[in-house]
């Protein structure tokens, strides 16, 4: 299968994070980036679906500054074989703004099955993959946690709250991968990271769509205030319980 | 045409969810602040529209009434196509759509048809000098962004859980509404729903949380957290990625980073050491209890009260202790 994947280059989660200078960005400074989560396993979904279908070809696309090209090289470490950079001096915060630039790109690949992350684990949207599908009239899961695919058709389950939904559909076709299709991503080999360097990267300038979304401000949550523990063991439940009822009045 | 707000009210069963009533109570706010009136449209199969009172109650004006057979389980394209129409037709300042799983589905749908972004799981909508501002928690709850769109239709998805219900009632005129598109027309064809029982209550809506992890050692330990789920009577459980991955829970209970973001007023962590990423899903809880044997676990630097000990031994008699509290009420 001819399979797309979208990967965003996105800052570790576990830094602790500072406002920029402009009060409506988060500073980059000591921060260190990686691919969203959700992308990791969609590259690593849509390897392991060419493994076992045999044959096939993975290209992972990514819209962001220069820096989006080491991502871009991790996935190919992991075995992805094309990537393509679109070019733009920041990624803007209007997921649809993104998605006209990537369904520009996508639209004359004769992808079989595109993927996305369900969301990025930095922007918290998860708006960018269902737009695609839209732009590009393709028939379109989003948060799926199974995948498989047989010939031409599709199934996929999506959970949903409290349950699971089963779908099929017919390819070509847009997925967003939630967590559960696969447990982990694969590292990078050694083999990987020298074949990676091989393999061909394009660039070149994002078509961004118009934005309507802007940020007006960002800021840092309260700190919690220091917690206590109440005591060790059964003996501190009474106190426990006194607590929930009189101090924090939840019980 | 007034500054009108459209709410997709999500309903499932027969029956309204009550992110659908947080959502209206939200609309209705934003409606009040720009001058206009809370349309509210519900898809379901035959007799959905029974459930206009509900929606008129915490300040629907008008409830449009789309049934059919084909909507008995949420129809991505038929209801995308329907609601676009609607949309368009209806010319509207703002829509408004639940942050679950089906109005994330749906809203990135409608905004890519009508070429207009959307801003995403917002914790608060307001309206600013006329223009529709919300606040949205990114980058794992660790930042705050305030966004402010530009855009007629603005469209916006609310958080379960982020808006308490009102009780401005409204007339709630019921108008019919035709699908836009055939339901079963569309490509994906949904062949199998499995909802476990519907007295559960979802993580998104649950006043308390009671979550475990690999602490409890094996999956059948998980009836200790059931157990005090039940004495609290308004809990739901949630789990740690360890758990998740072992097969113990569902993923769908796992919190985190890559799992459920909640805020529910009163979060127990029981046999969880409080990864980064753990605390990315549940730090804004309102109140956080942590049970752990190790003194120096991570959980008791964002926990408000901390018991040291052992699950086994502690579980049983707190479950006890809160169904007596229960029973004095
Ligand atoms: C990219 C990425 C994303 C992730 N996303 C998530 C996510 O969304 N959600 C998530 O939860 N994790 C996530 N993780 C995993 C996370 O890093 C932790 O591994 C996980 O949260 C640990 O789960 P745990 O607390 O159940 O287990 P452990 O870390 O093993 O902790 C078990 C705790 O139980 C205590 N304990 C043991 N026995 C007893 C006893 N008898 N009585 C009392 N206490 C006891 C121990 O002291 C320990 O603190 C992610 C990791 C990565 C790399
Ligand atoms: N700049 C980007 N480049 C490539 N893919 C992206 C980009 N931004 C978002 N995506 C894709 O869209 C998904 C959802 O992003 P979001 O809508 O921002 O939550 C991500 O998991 C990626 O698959």
């Amino acid at each position: 299968m001819k399979i797309a994947v979208c990967i965003k280059r996105v800052a570790d989660m576990g830094a602790r994070f500072q406002i920029g200078a402009d009060g409506a960005s988060v500073s980059d400074a000591g921060i260190k980036y990686d691919m969203s989560d959700f992308d990791e396993w969609a590259v690593e979904a849509a390897l392991q679906l060419n493994e076992k279908h045999g044959g096939g070809e993975v290209t992972v696309i990514s819209l962001g500054p220069d820096s989006a090209q080491e991502t871009l090289r991790k996935a190919l470490a992991m075995g992805a074989d094309k990537a393509v950079h679109l070019k733009a001096d920041r990624i803007p915060f209007d997921g649809f703004a993104i998605a006209e630039a990537l369904a520009a790109e996508l639209k004359d690949g004769g992808f079989d099955l595109v993927l996305f992350g369900r969301i990025a684990v930095d922007s918290a949207a998860g708006v960018t993959g269902a737009m695609v599908a839209e732009l590009l009239d393709m028939p379109c899961v989003t948060a799926v946690s199974k995948l498989e695919v047989s010939g031409t058709t599709g199934t996929a389950e999506r959970q949903v709250e409290g349950g699971v939904e089963t779908l099929s559909f017919p390819l070509p076709a847009l997925c967003t991968i939630d967590q559960g299709l696969v447990t982990q991503a694969r590292y990078p080999s050694l083999k990987g990271i020298m074949a990676a360097k091989k393999k061909p990267m394009e660039s070149k300038p994002a078509q961004l769509g118009a934005i309507s979304v802007n940020v007006s401000k960002m800021e840092l949550p309260p700190e919690r205030s220091a917690g206590r523990i109440v005591g060790e063991g059964a003996a501190a439940v009474p106190e426990l319980i006194r607590l929930l009822q009189t101090e924090a009045k939840v019980l | 045409m007034a500054d009108n707000i459209l709410v997709v009210a999500e309903a499932r069963g027969g029956d309204v969810r009550k992110v659908a009533l947080e959502v209206i109570t939200a609309a209705r706010v934003l409606a009040d602040g720009m001058g206009g009136d809370v349309h509210a449209m519900v898809f379901g199969a035959a007799g959905i529209g029974s459930v206009a009172p509900k929606l008129a109650a915490v300040g629907a004006d008008v409830v449009l009434v789309v049934e059919h057979a084909g909507f008995e389980t949420y129809n991505a394209e038929a209801v995308a196509a329907t609601v676009a129409a609607q949309i368009t037709s209806g010319g509207y300042r703002a829509a408004l759509f639940g942050a679950s799983a089906m109005g994330q589905d749906l809203a990135p749908r409608i905004g890519a048809k009508l070429r207009v972004g959307v801003a995403a799981d917002a914790v608060s909508v307001i309206a600013e000098a006329g223009n529709v501002v919300v606040r949205h928690p990114m980058n794992t709850n660790k930042v705050i962004a305030t966004m402010v769109l530009s855009s007629t239709p603005a469209l916006v998805s609310v958080r379960p859980g982020a808006v308490s219900v009102g009780s401005t009632a409204k007339a709630g005129t019921v108008q019919s509404v035709a699908p836009a598109m055939d339901p079963s027309a569309g490509r994906v064809k949904v062949t199998g729903v499995s909802l476990g029982s519907s007295a559960k209550l979802d993580l998104a809506e649950a006043p308390v949380i009671v979550s475990g992890g690999r602490g409890l050692k094996a999956a059948e330990h998980f009836s200790l957290v059931e157990d005090l789920a039940a004495a609290f009577g308004n809990a739901a459980v949630g789990a740690t990625r360890a758990v998740t991955d072992d097969g113990w829970r569902p993923h769908s209970d796992q919190i985190g980073q890559t799992g459920r973001q909640v805020s529910p007023n009163l979060y127990v962590a029981v046999g969880i050491s409080g990864a980064i990423q753990h605390i990315a899903g549940m730090r804004n809880s309102k109140t956080i209890v942590a049970i752990n044997k190790d003194k120096d676990a991570p959980i008791f630097k964002v926990a408000d009260y901390g018991i040291v000990g052992d699950v086994f031994e502690i579980m049983p008699v707190l479950t006890a202790a809160v169904k007596a509290a229960k029973a004095q009420q």
